[in-house]
């Protein structure tokens, strides 16, 4: 356990030193001067789209952490060969895995808490600014508490993601991985469209290899709460619960497959 | 007292081509035995298998067949990594982090004792010279540094068995004179250090025992100065005021002749022609005996003889040889 913390915290350093952390500022810097030309602009609308804006834009800056910094996770300790030095340590393969994912998860934990606090500052503001009267036409409060719930299930979706890039990059190039990420994260966005093609087409097969890559690919829409937590409809305990449970089976699926493959890897 | 490392049957085939069928043997059937304390070198050209069994013995790759057990235990043992140190061939560590910062880091990892860690980090960076820069991170360090800072957190758990590939790579004069004393020191600690070189200066300064592989094989194994490889093959004379009469009458004596200049020559004989009974003769037509010198095969004349042998035998021989799986 001990030596997973040192490999997460150390993942952890490395982003930091990367500049990782500078997207937090790009991140606040379009809430805010967004949040400025948005409240110009519309009437009404503005602390929704503050909301829509800061979910989406956590999803987006998230993503591309997950997949840029997962593919490179290992596929970088290998091609530098700094691996060699450190297998050679009292740490097992699957130890490793478990240390760099841990470590780029807590990277994202922090970018989303950023993030999260940045938005409710901006929603603050705006609450804060906007008339009792002007309030009261709004669906959803301003700093609505729901919010954390679409961002609690963005959360997880990263790690998903994480976990798919780390996947990949156990047995393929840094483009591959990144280019199978993206695919399957795009592919798991419209599953949910999969479950029901039967009812657009007549072919059996079809339907059921429809049916078959529902079941196999990873269901990302069950995260996406965006638009219900935005328009202030109920979302109930059970559905994220379920769904992180289910956010959280895949992962321990994708972690296993990753450390089965990585355990096996001679490095030449 | 069992062997601090022991090898048996060791082989590695690497897969090639695009679709992997035909194979390449890049360690074949080694098998050898270190003992406590020993200092060891496994000697080889390049791409003579010696990292490919460094990489076995951490695994790092996995064996087509045979095994291997460091300290008693197999080499997959995680528990017993606590015990040895790896310096890799050209050693590369994360640019980001500081000499001092990976150091720690891999002390971490090594459980070595919190309170302890920051004497033996600090103690260590001295040891390899490496002073102020230990605050710089590694990607402003030199390939020399780097190298330095790589024996360094080879030696952080102060292991039983040190493996180190190619440690003088990379080093200037004056590092690689630090890094043999260094071994030395180890070896008078008690330690037991297996070193791949491709010099033998390095292996003759430090070595108990060697081993020399060449083409993926064991070729030679022993104390240098006893290995059949190595026996003395003849002898060499410098003579100076030799006239040229009296260089005639010796020449049928001798294997070659050749000419420095002013009268001086250098006479090489044959191991059958004892040279304490030419040198009065020497003396006798008023030259002078420089000096004299067994000739031994070097260990480059020896590689340069194997690898042509492996090539030879490649020929013959493909499927067998080289290509295991056809």
């Amino acid at each position: 356990m001990r030596a997973v913390r040192s490999i997460a915290l150390n993942v952890f350093r490395e982003s930091v030193r990367d500049r990782v952390p500078y997207n937090l500022v790009l991140f606040a810097v379009l809430l805010i001067g967004s949040s400025y030309l948005l409240a110009q602009l519309t009437a009404g609308q503005d602390v929704k789209i503050i909301k829509d804006l800061g979910l989406a834009a956590t999803s987006v800056f998230g993503l591309f952490i997950a997949i840029f910094i997962g593919i490179g996770l290992v596929s970088k300790e290998v091609e530098r060969r700094s691996i060699y030095a450190l297998l050679a340590k009292p740490i097992s393969r699957p130890q490793f895995i478990a240390g760099k994912y841990a470590g780029l998860v807590l990277t994202l934990a922090v970018n989303v808490a950023v993030m999260t606090a940045a938005m409710y500052a901006v929603l603050g503001y705006m609450t804060w600014i906007e008339t009792p009267a002007f309030k009261a036409s709004w669906e959803a409060p301003g700093t609505d508490p729901a919010l954390l719930k679409a961002m609690a299930l963005i959360f997880i979706e990263l790690m998903l993601v994480t976990a798919i890039a780390l996947f990949f990059s156990t047995f393929s190039s840094p483009i591959l991985s990144a280019a199978l990420t993206f695919g399957l994260y795009v592919a798991g966005s419209l599953n949910a469209d999969l479950r029901n093609f039967e009812q657009v087409v007549d072919s059996r097969a079809a339907a059921w290899l429809a049916r078959g890559l529902y079941h196999v690919l990873p269901d990302l829409s069950a995260f996406d709460i965006k638009t219900q937590v935005v328009h202030g409809l109920p979302v109930p305990a059970a559905y994220l619960w379920s769904t992180a449970a289910y956010g959280a089976a895949y992962i321990m699926a994708l972690l296993l497959g990753t450390m089965v493959i990585f355990s096996k890897r001679d490095f030449k | 007292m069992s062997s601090a490392v022991h090898i048996e049957g060791l082989t590695k085939d690497y897969t090639v081509g695009f679709w992997g069928r035909r194979r390449y043997r890049a360690l074949d059937r080694l098998a050898l035995s270190i003992e406590p304390g020993e200092v060891f070198g496994f000697l080889g050209p390049n791409g003579a298998g010696k990292t490919t069994t460094l990489k076995l013995l951490m695994q790092l790759i996995f064996p087509t067949s045979g095994r291997a057990e460091i300290l008693g235990r197999p080499v997959g043992d995680v528990a017993a990594r606590r015990r040895i140190g790896y310096l890799p061939e050209n050693p590369y560590f994360y640019d980001y982090l500081t000499a001092e910062e990976l150091l720690t880091y891999f002390a971490q990892l090594l459980d070595v004792p919190a309170a302890d860690r920051r004497r033996r980090v600090s103690t260590l960076l001295d040891r390899v010279g490496i002073g102020r820069e230990r605050r710089f991170q590694l990607r402003k360090f030199s390939k020399g540094m780097v190298q330095r800072v790589g024996i360094a957190q080879a030696l952080l758990n102060e292991p039983e068995v040190v493996f180190l590939d190619e440690p003088m790579s990379g080093l200037d004069p004056l590092g690689r004179r630090d890094v043999r004393a260094l071994i030395l020191e180890l070896r008078d600690q008690g330690r037991t250090v297996f070193f791949s070189s491709h010099i033998l200066a390095d292996a003759e300064a430090l070595c108990s025992r060697v081993a020399i592989i060449a083409g993926g094989r064991l070729a030679a194994i022993g104390r240098l100065g006893e290995l059949a490889e190595f026996a003395v093959g003849g002898w060499e004379l410098v003579v100076a005021n030799l006239t040229p009469e009296a260089l005639e009458r010796f020449r049928p004596l001798t294997t070659r002749v050749t000419a420095i200049g002013a009268g001086r020559y250098t006479l090489e004989l044959p191991l059958a022609q004892a040279p304490e009974r030419l040198i009065p003769e020497i003396a006798a037509t008023g030259a002078m005996l420089v000096s004299m010198n067994p000739v031994r095969e070097t260990l480059e004349d020896f590689f340069v003889r194997r690898v042509a042998e492996a090539g030879a035998a490649e020929r013959a021989d493909t499927p067998e040889r080289h290509h295991a799986g056809g």
